[in-house]
């Protein structure tokens, strides 16, 4: 195979520095102390200081982060669930229910949105933290089967066997075998799953309610009315924490496939 | 077997529940006529003639404009560098990879966001331009910057399955190629574009797919006036509060999904 040319390195690098300079840039304006983001006038953390002091903007972080953990907790539990029982059930419906299974991730978002907004509605439950919470699991359910789904395809069945063969019942084996042994691929879809709750904005403005603002809907929000250096710095910190998912997530993803 | 069935039993109730009863109900909704209290059961196709006015029709246009262009250069620029990191060593493969998808794990708002600094008006290109003395352009709210914005956000999901399918080629293939006296653009067109078209239908399908129902970027990039399908859907329910006819644009555009899809699939195969 022939190697690349000092132009394709070039264009490498000119397409990744197009996709990395505007976050740059939101970092680098975030420790500006001017107000415009145009000119670097010194270095300064006030935004940061401002950041935390806006209440509004801290009771959202606060609302994300027990909506990421609820919902990844409770998808957590369906999705393996699921996964499991997908991949042992020889039903002929198989084939239609793990299409169903990766319905949601096809559907557009706003779709999915809007449907959960109606439905909702119908059955006369009041937007808040609950809905958001069904909603979210719309989206992380699947991330969490396929990942175990994935594990489950590359485990070898007769580890089972032979815990049902020495006398466990099957609650038994799937708790004390199976359970451990898939239970990196949940940890890592569950991250993902909190990842993308925590940056949801399209399911959530559908069902959110007027009161209960969730951080990225807080976020939306205030850039629909412009530039703000204080959205520069809060971007700078969700953007740290983003990629300490990320890093976890692919030392997971690492040793698994070991 | 039976005891799986009780394991299964959660997820069928959820998936029952909170997919398919909410789906049947959209469907209903697109049929009948106004009532956002009770669904009621006056059925019509009032709200998809409402759909062939020329108003919403030309959302519909500049929409399919917006994600055909979007697709079309993501995978002029995207192909490329697809290449270019298949034909690197294993080890800075991965590594590359990786920066192709941190972006994606970086919030869909701070990315369009960031272009909003970059694009304003007393942004910082308009600000670099008049330092060199050409008078500022407007390119926020346009559907330049909304186009920037889209091509931005989703070429990683371009770039991921070409790459896919381009590193999982049989490299003996193109060897043979070679040896066979075909030259660099031969081997090119006849031997590695065909391998990948799996890749880049794959890739064609996310962008375009993503392109056409996003309506936080061109609200955000396009300002409030900006309209694309998925704007239609959103102000439809949360602002104007016509359900139904909200509810018959997201079934066209389920359509139009699932015919573009199965074409896709369909020339999948034929290759």
């Amino acid at each position: 195979m022939r190697k690349n040319s000092k132009f394709a390195g070039f264009y490498m690098g000119l397409i990744f520095f197009l996709m990395y300079l505007p976050i740059a840039i939101v970092i680098i304006f975030s420790f500006n102390e001017s107000k415009l983001p145009v000119r670097l006038t010194g270095f300064s953390l006030k935004w940061y200081q401002e950041l935390l002091q806006d209440n509004a903007m801290l009771e959202a972080l606060v609302n994300s982060l027990i909506l990421g953990c609820l919902s990844c907790l409770v998808s957590a539990v369906i999705g393996t669930l699921g996964a499991v029982g997908l991949s042992r059930i020889r039903w002929k419906s198989r084939g239609v229910l793990e299409y169903i299974s990766i319905l949601p991730l096809m559907i557009p978002e706003i779709i999915l949105g809007m449907v959960l907004m109606a439905f909702f509605y119908l059955l006369g439950l009041p937007f808040g933290m609950l809905t958001l919470l069904i909603g979210h699991t719309v989206f992380c359910v699947p991330y969490i089967l396929m990942e175990v789904k994935a594990r489950l395809v590359g485990m070898d069945p007769s580890l089972e066997e032979a815990a049902r063969d020495l006398g466990a019942g099957p609650g038994r084996a799937f708790w004390d075998i199976t359970l451990p042994l898939i239970m990196p691929a949940v940890i890592s879809g569950s991250l993902l799953a909190f990842a993308m709750s925590m940056d949801d904005v399209v399911i959530s403005i559908f069902i959110n309610g007027p009161r209960l603002s969730t951080l990225p809907i807080k976020v939306y929000t205030q850039l629909k009315t412009g530039v703000t250096p204080e959205i520069n710095a809060l971007c700078t910190l969700l953007l740290i924490a983003t990629l300490i998912i990320f890093l976890i997530y692919t030392r997971i993803t690492k040793n698994k496939h070991k | 077997m039976k005891q799986y069935r009780n394991l299964i039993k959660p997820y069928l109730v959820w998936a029952f529940v909170i997919i398919v009863i909410p789906l049947i109900l959209i469907a209903l909704y697109a049929f009948t006529e106004d009532g956002n209290e009770v669904l009621t059961f006056s059925f019509t196709l009032e709200n998809f003639r409402k759909f062939l006015e020329a108003t919403y029709m030309s959302v519909i246009f500049k929409s399919f404009k917006l994600g055909i262009l979007t697709t079309l250069i993501c995978l002029g620029l995207g192909y490329p560098l697809a290449f270019i990191i298949s034909k690197c060593p294993e080890k800075s493969q991965n590594l590359l990879i990786l920066l192709v998808t941190i972006p994606e794990w970086i919030n869909m708002l701070l990315r369009t966001y960031a272009w909003m600094n970059l694009l304003s008006d007393n942004g910082i290109i308009n600000r670099l331009l008049q330092l060199l003395g050409i008078s500022p352009v407007t390119m926020m709210y346009t559907d330049f910057s909304v186009l920037v914005g889209l091509i931005c956000n989703f070429m990683p999901f371009m770039i991921i399955p070409i790459h896919t399918s381009l590193s999982k080629m049989d490299k003996s293939l193109i060897e043979a190629a070679f040896d066979l006296g075909a030259n660099k653009f031969q081997t090119f067109t006849k031997v590695i574009w065909k391998l990948s078209i799996p890749g880049v239908l794959n890739g064609i399908m996310m962008v375009f797919l993503l392109s056409i129902s996003t309506f936080v970027i061109p609200k955000l990039l396009g300002g409030g006036q900006y309209m694309l399908i998925g704007n239609l859907i959103e102000s439809q329910f949360i602002s104007v509060g016509d359900w139904n006819f909200g509810s018959a644009i997201s079934l066209i555009l389920a359509v139009l999904i699932l015919i573009f899809m199965s074409l896709m699939k369909k020339m999948d195969k034929d290759e």
